[in-house]
């Protein structure tokens, strides 16, 4: 560059610059001003009224909603004094723009559900408008904020051992935070807790933590792995022997696990498949009518081990019957093709009852009473103590569930990085120029739908022995939705996605009655929204956030820097 | 541009014949696309195919490499009939790259090579989970060997590009590597210097000249006549679907049918795909 060409290109920066350190300390005095006054609502009282939303009404007691007010002012200080001092690889602009916003959220539903609870606004006490107050100076700071660049060269370095304690600290607040979550029964105050914890999360990723975060773990692949089994492994014994948190787990894993499974078929090989619910009914089904139960209706009885890979074989089996035909045609075709195999699966079960063809599947009543699993003597129902906390029934099979979910990202992640996932990715860009190139595009894909449905036939085996009953409304299409939700929502093609879709899909309706009655009301508007906002899901893959914003060039840029830093 | 020496006419006729079109017909309903057109295309040879627009070159392309199943008419690689199945056409080896780029754009420049290496490699999805040795050593060679082809056609350092992020000009030399990874004995190339300025044509030229040293026969589809008549060792014009003329550059060039197929003609169809 000449030194005309520098100084013309210098003059503007240099007065953008000013322009934006005035605004900037302004902004960063607000935020600060914004967060201390949410963290002395914290210690005043929000209510007159003590029953509503846990205790509120006692002064410098900080009780559940006054600590998460606390928690985001302290979030909100930190932005602030970070806008003062910023590091190139952060913008605090935009983590405050959603701790504002969702800061106003969380203290407006507070102070509603206090008025509409306790019967009017006049029930508010100081603490509450103060609060309110803090989150609206938060939201102005953030206005204040000009959108900065983010420079992703220029991540710290840190020691190995530094980049671990972070990623142990971080796994370790998680399982806390999970646990405590979890603890909590009031469907209000669970409700802002999650506003609360969304916020918090969103701040800090928009903010630019996340980019690093997955910078670090990038760089610690295994440790991080590890710590996340660990921080897994250990969730039971914060239960104190408690089994209810633990069924909704034991949930969650098989409903992960199968959409992991989907996750093959929807994200790596791009087909979109509506019926897949089937194949985990085919699992359960040869779980079923292979156990111990006296109602199975095949006289063999072979070892669980011998089950799994039957199950996996059958629901394979299945998948290729079903593949065949139908990937010859591909887009909505395929989507109508497999809805319409997901329901003559139901009803093939629903009437294989011996009145229409052979007795597999006792038709509607299903199969009931079949026992619990035991290995080498251990047995799945019993309650086992272990460094003298109880672990019940279900934290028995979470442990199972645990070892399959491992199993299903190894297999994911390890077909995903071979030659046959850059086949499936080169069918999801081009399939005709894949095919040109001699890509089996057929065997692909009849592949993924074979890997999938294994995957979501074991995972059934698993859930037949821990439901205790299978029956075919277990497996209607509106679970087969709920499945392929939870892949979109979470993010097609990637493992952490699917794990946090699944979670929401499957804890919301559990711990949240309003969210039980309106689910689908909710999950139709949450998908909608993520289209519009975020359509390559809460933790999308490069490539699948790539392809869908084509022509998004700094995006493209931030990719092609990434894939370089990760090489 | 350079001129250069186009190969011994005594030793043509003792080379092999690689590709073989016999009567290759192609009808959509009532339109013929292709009608009853012959090649022959020897190793280390390069036969440029011209023709005004609509004169179904790419479809005759497309019959070759069996994205359309011919009407009527037989397609032999190496002896060989050739099943109008794309795949087992590259397995059989002959690889092409397309009139408007078809590259996997949101994949790397070395991974869209490593595509190309599909049909040569065989690690299915038990190998792939288990990652045994053998595995392990494919991988290795897969990249090794794309690694090689990005250096052959001179994108050494674009490996880790994404291809939609590359230049024109190496997203046509991108493709062409791509192409080269199915290992085939004879490669088609469908327009390769459209919208290139003239140093990358002449670039693109020398590539191409390199491709038939290594013992490969090429088939090109070009409307850039200079380039065409530099490039080849024979030349087919097609017109309406049939062979006008078939001869050395020489001939062609000055054939008055061909002048007047592009400039006197009425014939103004548009191509099909």
């Amino acid at each position: 560059m000449t030194s005309l060409e520098k100084t013309a290109g210098e003059a503007p920066v240099s007065r953008h610059d000013r322009m934006r350190s005035r605004f900037g300390s302004r902004a960063a005095v607000l935020a600060v001003a914004g967060g201390a006054l949410l963290v002395l609502s914290g210690l005043l009282s929000w209510s007159y009224d003590d029953r509503v939303l846990g205790d509120l009404s006692i002064r410098f007691y900080p009780a559940g909603i006054q600590i998460y007010a606390m928690v985001i002012g302290v979030v909100g200080v930190v932005l602030g004094l970070l806008l003062l001092r910023r590091p190139p690889w952060l913008d605090p602009g935009r983590g405050l723009r959603a701790l504002g916003y969702g800061s106003v959220a969380f203290v407006v539903a507070a102070l509603v559900s206090i008025a509409y609870q306790a019967g009017g606004l006049i029930n508010v006490n100081e603490g509450g408008w103060v609060g309110l107050l803090g989150a609206l100076l938060i939201l102005g700071a953030a206005l204040l904020c000009p959108p900065e660049h983010l420079d992703v060269h220029s991540w710290p370095r840190l020691a190995g051992w530094q980049e671990i304690s972070i990623i142990v600290v971080l796994l370790a607040v998680l399982l806390f935070t999970t646990a405590y979550t979890l603890n909590i029964d009031d469907a209000a105050t669970f409700g802002c807790l999650l506003v609360v914890i969304l916020t918090v999360a969103i701040a800090l990723l928009g903010s630019g933590f996340g980019g690093y975060v997955g910078f670090i773990g990038q760089n610690n692949r295994r440790p991080l792995l590890l710590a996340a089994f660990l921080v897994a492994f250990l969730f039971p014994f914060t239960q104190d022997g408690s089994d209810a948190n633990m069924s909704i787990a034991t949930q969650i894993l098989i409903f992960a696990a199968t959409a992991l499974g989907l996750n093959i078929v929807v994200g790596l090989a791009g087909l979109l498949d509506l019926g897949y619910i089937a194949f985990l009914g085919t699992g359960a089904y040869v779980g079923a009518m292979l156990s111990q139960s006296a109602f199975a209706t095949v006289g063999w009885k072979p070892p669980f081990v011998v089950v799994m890979l039957l199950g996996m074989l059958v629901a394979s089996i299945f998948g290729l019957i079903i593949g065949t035909p139908t990937l010859r045609v591909s887009g909505d075709y395929l989507a109508i093709v497999t809805l319409g195999f997901g329901e003559i699966f139901r009803l093939a079960m629903f009437n294989l009852d011996g009145n229409n063809g052979p007795d597999l599947t006792n038709g509607p009543n299903g199969i009931p009473a079949i026992p619990d699993l035991t290995f080498f003597g251990f047995d799945f129902g019993a309650t086992h103590t272990v460094a003298g906390i109880p672990l019940g029934r279900f934290s028995n099979y979470y442990f199972l569930l645990l070892l399959l979910i491992a199993f299903v990202i190894l297999v994911f992640t390890r077909l995903n990085d071979s030659r046959i996932g850059r086949g499936w990715v080169a069918i999801r860009e081009d399939e005709r120029a894949a095919e040109a190139m001699g890509v089996n595009v057929f065997g692909l894909k009849l592949l993924a739908f074979a890997v999938g449905a294994s995957l979501a036939g074991l995972a059934g085996t698993i859930k037949a022995h821990q439901d205790t009953s299978v029956t075919p409304d277990q497996y209607i299409f509106l679970e087969s939705a709920f499945l392929l939700a939870a892949v979109v929502l979470g993010g097609m093609g990637t493992v952490a996605g699917v794990l946090v879709g699944a979670t929401i899909l499957k804890l919301l309706p559990e711990k949240a009655r309003v969210v039980n009655d309106y689910r689908l009301l909710i999950f139709g508007l949450l998908l909608v929204i993520m289209m519009r906002f975020r359509p390559e899901g809460i933790v999308p893959s490069k490539r699948r956030q790539l392809e869908f914003h084509e022509d998004d060039e700094d995006l493209v840029e931030l990719a092609q820097t990434e894939h370089l830093e990760a090489k | 541009m350079t001129v250069t020496e186009p190969a011994a006419p005594a030793a043509e006729a003792a080379r092999r014949v690689v590709l073989e079109a016999a009567g290759v017909t192609m009808r959509f309903g009532g339109l013929t696309a292709v009608d009853d057109v012959s090649m022959q295309v020897r190793e280390g040879e390069i036969v440029g195919l011209i023709g005004p627009n609509g004169a179904g070159k790419t479809t005759f392309f497309n019959c070759l490499t069996g994205m359309y199943i011919p009407t009527e008419g037989r397609v032999t690689l190496g002896g060989e009939t050739l099943p109008p199945k794309p795949l087992k056409v590259v397995r059989a080896g002959m690889a092409r790259t397309f009139q408007n780029i078809r590259l996997f754009a949101n994949m790397t420049s070395l991974e869209n090579v490593m595509v190309g290496r599909y049909c040569r490699t065989s690690s299915m999805a038990l190998t792939s989970i288990l990652r045994g040795p053998k595995f392990r050593r494919e991988e290795a060679a897969t990249r090794e060997r794309a690694q090689e082809l990005l250096d052959y056609v001179g994108l050494a350092d674009s490996a880790e590009i994404l291809a939609r992020n590359l230049p024109y000009g190496d997203q046509r030399r991108l493709e062409i590597a791509r192409a080269l990874a199915t290992d085939p004995q004879i490669l088609l190339l469908d327009e390769p210097t459209a919208g290139m300025n003239p140093k990358e044509t002449e670039e693109t030229m020398h590539l191409i000249f390199k491709i038939r040293d290594s013992g490969m026969a090429v088939v090109v589809i070009e409307h850039d006549m200079r380039f065409i008549f530099n490039l080849c060792d024979r030349v087919l014009c097609l017109v309406r679907g049939t062979v006008l003329i078939e001869g050395s550059p020489g001939e062609v060039q000055s054939d008055h049918r061909v002048i007047e197929a592009y400039i006197g003609g009425d014939d103004d169809e548009e191509e099909d795909a």
